[in-house]
């Protein structure tokens, strides 16, 4: 954390000399929590990634070019498959997991004990592969947010709008299977309910389909944005106050958020698993 | 007029800390006597709580991030 620190430190000052000439220097923050073409490997230079010209499909422009949120996901992928083909395949010599098998097994049985098959019962277990992809992707995702150098993929709104839009379609999957396609949208509107309230609880629920995912979005994105920006706005008051007697307590600070951020990484990772689960089993018991 | 919108961002950051700081408070404060009632249950009750409060996070974290577009303009 301290290195991070001083990553950042050089890099909001020169930042800071920068747009200094407009008075309004605070862009500097932007910079380090949303998207951009280049890894900024202050004070080492920069890397610029690939950038390919704009797909025109219909009247659409769709840009395939490597930002830095896609490199970190790509990395985070490769680091999961490489690191968790390694574990499984120590199981076929020894049943009881030694190592970083053990740390594995610690989360995996947890997924499927307390989050599948407490909250959706047994039809749950054909789903625990994705559950299982979905806790560790934005779990490392997460946790490579709070290195030095690193960015929060999951700071993205596309990224987590993406995750939802996965888990919208796992869910509309999974009742589907169960109660068949028309057997489940009737099946949203509940039992007992007056024939004149039906059609507006049908529209109610179907929106609240799009609600929830919607939720599971915003929820994801914003407590990772805003831990970074309270992080950022701690070190930006040396800047502003432009003394060094406001750094011990800056550096204080911002070291106990981001021990708080290590914390919400992995409560928001268990939340999102979490509300998916939730809403598959409401899907499949619909009565 | 920007100088509005900042102020505007500041006192919306503001009322809905307050919201979910005072929702979670009262989940917090169930809970403890939950647990201190029956203690076989406070596993389940914990979990439940974390949910509880995420959930409500969620909706404040809404708040916030329209403050944050608008203290950006």
């Amino acid at each position: 954390m301290w290195i991070g620190n001083l990553a950042f430190a050089a890099d909001t000052l020169k930042h800071a000399e920068n747009s200094h000439a407009g008075g309004e220097s605070s862009s500097w923050m932007l910079h380090h929590i949303s998207d951009s073409r280049t890894i900024d490997l202050e004070p080492f230079g920069h890397i610029t990634l690939p950038q390919f010209p704009p797909i025109r499909i219909g009247g659409l422009e769709i840009d395939l070019s490597i930002t830095k949120h896609v490199f970190f996901m790509w990395l985070v992928s490769l680091i999961l498959i490489i690191v968790l083909s390694i574990v499984a395949r120590s199981y076929k010599k020894q049943i009881v997991p030694h190592g970083l098998a053990n740390l594995i097994e610690v989360f995996v049985v947890f997924i499927r004990d307390e989050i599948v098959l407490s909250v959706i019962g047994k039809d749950g277990l054909k789903y625990l592969h994705y559950f299982l992809t979905l806790f560790f992707f934005i779990l490392l995702c997460n946790l490579f947010g709070l290195i030095p150098y690193g960015a929060t993929a999951t700071g993205n709104l596309a990224v987590t709008g993406g995750l939802a839009f996965l888990s919208f379609i796992l869910i509309q999957l999974a009742g589907i299977r169960k109660h068949g396609l028309i057997g489940y949208y009737k099946g949203l509107v509940p039992h007992g309910v007056p024939a004149f309230v039906a059609p507006l609880m049908f529209i109610v629920e179907f929106l609240g389909l799009f609600a929830k995912a919607f939720a599971l979005t915003v929820r994801l994105f914003a407590n990772m944005t805003a831990g970074h920006i309270v992080i950022l706005s701690l070190i930006g008051l040396i800047f502003i106050f432009k003394s060094v007697l406001v750094a011990p307590v800056s550096i204080a600070f911002a070291v106990f958020i981001n021990l708080l951020e290590i914390l919400v990484a992995f409560i928001q990772a268990y939340i999102f698993t979490m509300l998916t689960a939730l809403f598959v089993g409401l899907s499949i018991h619909q009565h | 007029m920007p100088e509005l919108a900042h102020i505007a961002g500041g006192f919306g950051a503001a009322l809905s800390v307050i919201g979910a700081a005072y929702g979670i408070s009262k989940l917090a404060a169930a809970t403890m006597e939950a647990s201190g009632r029956q203690p076989e249950v406070a596993g389940e009750v914990k979990t439940s709580m974390i949910i509880s409060a995420a959930l409500i996070e969620g909706v404040t974290l809404f708040a916030e991030v329209i403050c944050i577009i608008l203290a950006l303009k």
